[in-house]
């Protein structure tokens, strides 16, 4: 089972082609800028430089802060609502699970503003407050205001992980701790969330990276003192030269994959397979009338809050004048006419290249994911930690690293590389790789490798056995990631921006942004952002119901 | 040279002929801006097709630099004149003769075009104050005439603005308060100012548009963010102090482009009375070059040229080029990361001050002059050398190390001044 054949070889040459290409020689480029003087010699004055910047030391600090807050108030959010939607009998749960996606597919600094014109300085709510009892809430303000708005945006991460984890749980564990006497909190404690662990720490580590490394969020809100706005700020104002640019960029890597390794460690140190997941799963529990009202209370607040960003965009699109008022005063569907005429072409631009990209991610995230915990090829371990990678670099990064590696390459049909729609396809298939990979890893560690002993002993091959068992086995983590990737894709802009070379090219997140830079566009680039999150929202439910459909035992909520 | 001449030829027929000619536009401007020229001129001339690449406008900047001659954007069109003197100087603007005769050498004593006939004036920008009546009202605010007024303590934690660093337009403002008012004087002002200032925006548009949806009271911008916003049916309103400057705003053919004749054609068009009419939408607000387009404006309309606003600063681009990194770093350092120590200060001065009512005290001083100078005095900043370090070579070891110093030294010193302003002031009784 465990020799490695000439097959395993060639895809795992192939995939670590793929990444070289376009990962790690524009991360060189990154690394080598930080690590080089003028004369191309290596040299550490720049990291000396740097932490003499006391700015620089108090910026590291903060985003440790930042991202630390958020993975807990992210968990706060995301646990009960994983739970409770897959344990027990639940009106909607798929609902639920769709919409606690719909955060993920605004981009940041989309839902920022939206969120500004809510909770900020003069948004409905302090303007209320102010009314009613004379003071006002800063929700907005500094580093919290970073934490509340990246709470938001980022906890389905970890709703998605814990979900998936949680339904492939043989419920057999849960009803055998119940018989002997275990319940409430005490069962959650001690049987399910330690089972569950590899999907929360999944979910929980990414949520802390991607707030470490985030931009657009911080950006919006004003606040600088973070290393991300700090590198872009050195690399867009002072020059594509400011080693301490890249510097910072390497301290984000390393962070990451620091943070990454513990997580892997963490999991790895510790045996979650679970044998048996056939058989029928347990009915779902009930909950006491006073649980229930606890629990829709809990959820209905928590809906409440994620659907802020989208109630605030909603309004804005749909109003003529808002200004220092709790509502618009007018409303229009103008709007939307405006987006119609002049901006199909970026509705279809993004499902073409996030489609892809998704499609892209989730095969080289089952094979990458296969190939790391399924056999002994060596180096394995590396095409796992060059997706890490991935996740640590700044897109605007990145972006310059292909924009120079690539310039002048030319393909047949569509012409300049770096000018045609394929470099955003491989652009976001590759940031959003490490999320689709995250989930096929969860999925396939809890998969029993004797089930496909099992298939061999029976006489399948290898390739009959991958299709056959594993893949079917790990479809709930194949289509999380899918969908991830999808929908992060969707919503990136730092990318986005600089690979823009035209209009006619520009997918709808540049749109959105194009639109937010006047005045009289804030309203067309709300519409815009509100037919992102329909159309995104409506295809995640719906690759919900396909799974239900295929394997219902392995889809959270659909269980009636 | 007949094949050239065919070119020529056939370039010359082209609108004629139907000929197709995409035109590229790198700019900073707005989508409707872009927009509404994008329409006008394919409705126009319908063999061209106009591709609008909208960059901020250091990234523009970027962007022509990494292109190959040859496939190069044809036009590039932004406010900052700065970005045409360096594009300039990178030798990647072509010079274009024709323009529209229509339109004046000068506004008040700056010229419109580039001497050179390198780049041309498309349209005029001052810089003013833009404040939201509502909010205005809400918190009873007096209406400002002046940027000496936004440093009044009545209006802390009223203001924002957008750091010179991330904006052009804020540097220009910036560069203006400075020469206007003198390098000592003008950075009191501007630290006073961006001490009551709420937030100093990432983004120059995150100013117009925090002022109209009303999350902060007023904000230093570019007179057409006030203008379109209060055109659009905003409650905001718009004034020029007279300590502004009128600066063209301009358009240039980049060298090496894949069609400069498409290109000149879309400059020629920009320039053209049709052109200069656009201006005057209600969503784009601009002021035309073209001095005979004011007689068709709406009432009230600002015209440059009448004397209508002031510009008592005759902005001097050498000045502000020779001195732009030192003046974006040094305002970074002091305000923009600091900005949270510069208005715990301010805000103590001020309360100090309103507890004394008007005593004089020495203590008061002491603290006002520690938040309130720049750490880089008026000799300092005609420093040769200093102005050389931080235009020398990014990758230069020596140079980058003894820049960091200099900006942490400059970080350490205002922090720990604030924190002393903090302890004075609030020893005032």
């Amino acid at each position: 089972m465990n020799r490695t054949n000439p097959g395993i070889v060639a895809i795992g040459l192939a995939i670590a082609a793929f990444l070289l290409a376009f990962l790690v020689v524009p991360v060189a480029t990154v690394v080598y800028t930080a690590f080089s003087n003028a004369e191309g010699g290596f040299t550490l004055a720049h990291f000396s430089a740097f932490s003499e910047i006391s700015l620089m030391r108090e910026s590291f600090a903060n985003s440790l802060y930042v991202a630390g807050m958020t993975v807990l108030c992210a968990s706060l959010l995301a646990v009960p609502l994983a739970y409770l939607t897959v344990r027990f009998q639940f009106r909607g749960a798929a609902l639920i699970h769709t919409l606690g996606v719909l955060p993920l597919i605004m981009p940041a600094f989309v839902g920022a503003a939206a969120m500004q014109l809510l909770f900020g300085r003069s948004g409905s709510v302090n303007l209320i407050l102010n009314d009613a009892f004379g003071f006002t809430l800063p929700l907005m303000e500094g580093l919290h205001g970073v934490i509340f708005v990246e709470t938001l945006h980022y906890f389905p991460f970890v709703l998605l992980n814990l979900a998936a984890s949680l339904a492939n749980i043989d419920t057999s564990m849960e009803e055998a701790a119940q018989n002997l006497g275990s319940s409430g909190f005490r069962l959650f404690r001690k049987i399910v969330f330690p089972l569950a662990l590899p999907g929360y720490i999944a979910g929980a580590s990414l949520v802390f990276i991607k707030v470490f490394d985030d931009l657009g969020t911080p950006l919006v809100l004003n606040v600088t003192n973070l290393l991300a706005p700090q590198a872009y700020l050195r690399v867009t104002s002072i020059g594509l030269e400011d080693p301490i640019g890249y510097v910072i960029c390497v301290i984000l890597v390393v962070f990451s994959i620091a943070a990454m390794s513990g997580s892997w460690w963490f999991v790895q140190r510790r045996d979650f397979a679970i044998q048996s997941r056939g058989g029928v799963s347990a009915p779902l529990r009930r909950l006491g009338p006073w649980q229930t009202v606890l629990a829709n209370g809990w959820i209905a607040l928590v809906m409440l809050l994620v659907l802020s960003p989208h109630l605030g965009l909603l309004l804005l699109s749909l109003s003529k004048v808002w200004s220092f008022t709790v509502l618009p005063e007018q409303f229009t569907l103008m709007h939307y006419a405006t987006v119609f005429e002049d901006s199909t072409r970026m509705i279809w631009n993004t499902f073409l290249y996030c489609g892809l990209a998704a499609l892209l991610d989730v095969i080289l995230g089952t094979a990458i994911a296969y190939l790391v915990l399924r056999t002994k090829l060596p180096g394995r371990q590396l095409l796992d930690h060059m997706v890490t990678v991935a996740l640590a670099m700044p897109g605007l990064v990145l972006g310059i690293g292909y924009l120079r590696t690539f310039r002048g390459v030319e393909l047949p049909w569509f012409g300049p590389l770096t000018a045609s729609g394929v470099i955003f396809v491989i652009a976001y298939a590759v940031r959003r790789l490490p999320y689709a990979l995250r989930s096929c890893m969860a999925a396939l560690a809890q998969i029993h490798p004797s089930l496909e002993e099992a298939a061999g002993n029976l006489g399948a091959g290898r390739w009959r056995t991958v299709r056959r068992i594993v893949v079917p086995l790990m479809m709930g983590g194949i289509l999380a990631g899918f969908v991830t990737s999808f929908v992060t894709a969707a919503g990136e802009i730092s990318e986005t921006i600089l690979l823009t070379s035209r209009e006619s090219l520009a997918p709808m997140s540049y749109g959105i942004y194009l639109y937010m830079q006047s005045i009289a566009g804030r309203g067309p680039g709300a519409a815009l952002g509100v037919i992102a999150v329909v159309l995104i929202g409506v295809g995640t439910w719906y690759s919900h119901r396909l799974v239900a459909a295929r394997a219902p035992r392995d889809v959270p909520g659909e269980k009636t | 040279m007949s094949l050239a001449r065919l070119t020529l030829a056939a370039a010359l027929l082209a609108p004629a002929l139907g000929l197709a000619d995409t035109v590229t536009v790198v700019t900073s401007f707005p989508k409707e801006l872009t927009t509404a020229y994008k329409k006008a001129f394919e409705a126009k001339f319908p063999g061209d097709k106009l591709e609008i690449l909208n960059k901020n406008t250091a990234a523009g900047i970027a962007y022509v630099r990494e292109q190959q001659p040859g496939s190069r954007p044809e036009v590039f069109w932004a406010s900052a004149p700065d970005a045409f003197e360096v594009l300039a100087s990178g030798k990647l603007l072509q010079k274009v003769d024709s323009g529209n005769a229509a339109i004046p050498a000068r506004v008040g004593a700056y010229p419109i075009n580039d001497p050179e006939g390198l780049y041309k004036g498309q349209a005029l920008a001052g810089y003013g104050i833009m404040w939201n009546t509502r909010y205005m009202a809400a918190n009873k605010l007096p209406v400002p005439k002046e940027w000496a007024d936004l440093a009044k303590p009545v209006y802390f934690g009223h203001v924002a603005t957008s750091s010179p660093s991330r904006s052009g337009t804020t540097h220009l403002t910036v560069e203006t308060i400075l020469q206007g008012e003198g390098w000592m004087n003008g950075w009191a002002q501007l630290l006073a100012i961006s001490g009551n200032c709420a937030a100093i925006t990432e983004r120059s548009f995150g100013v117009p548009d925090g002022v109209s949806n009303g999350q902060f009271g007023l904000g230093l911008v570019i007179d057409f963010f006030g203008l379109a916003a209060k055109n659009s049916g905003m409650p905001v309103e718009f004034i020029y102090p007279s300590m502004t400057a009128i600066v063209p705003a301009n358009i240039a053919l980049v060298a090496g482009a894949k069609s400069p004749e498409g290109g000149k054609r879309f400059i020629q068009f920009t320039l053209s009375e049709e052109g200069q009419m656009l201006l005057l939408q209600k969503d784009i607000s601009r002021l035309p070059v073209m001095p005979a387009i004011y007689a068709k404006a709406p009432a009230g309309y600002p015209n440059p040229f009448s004397g209508a606003i002031q510009a008592k600063v005759n902005f001097d681009t050498e000045l502000s080029e020779s001195r732009y990194y030192v003046v974006v770093a040094l305002y970074d350092q002091i305000v923009t990361f600091r900005h949270k120590e510069l208005a715990a200060a301010t805000k103590a001065v001020w309360e100090a001050e309103k507890r004394l009512a008007g005593k004089a005290n020495p203590q008061l001083d002491e603290a006002k002059k520690l938040v309130f100078t720049p750490p880089v005095d008026d000799k300092q900043i005609a420093d040769k050398a200093l102005l050389a370090l931080f235009k020398a070579d990014k990758k230069d070891e020596t140079a980058s190390k003894q820049k960091a110093k200099v900006e942490e030294e400059w970080a350490s010193k205002a922090k720990a001044n604030y924190a002393k302003a903090v302890e004075l002031a609030n020893a005032v009784k």
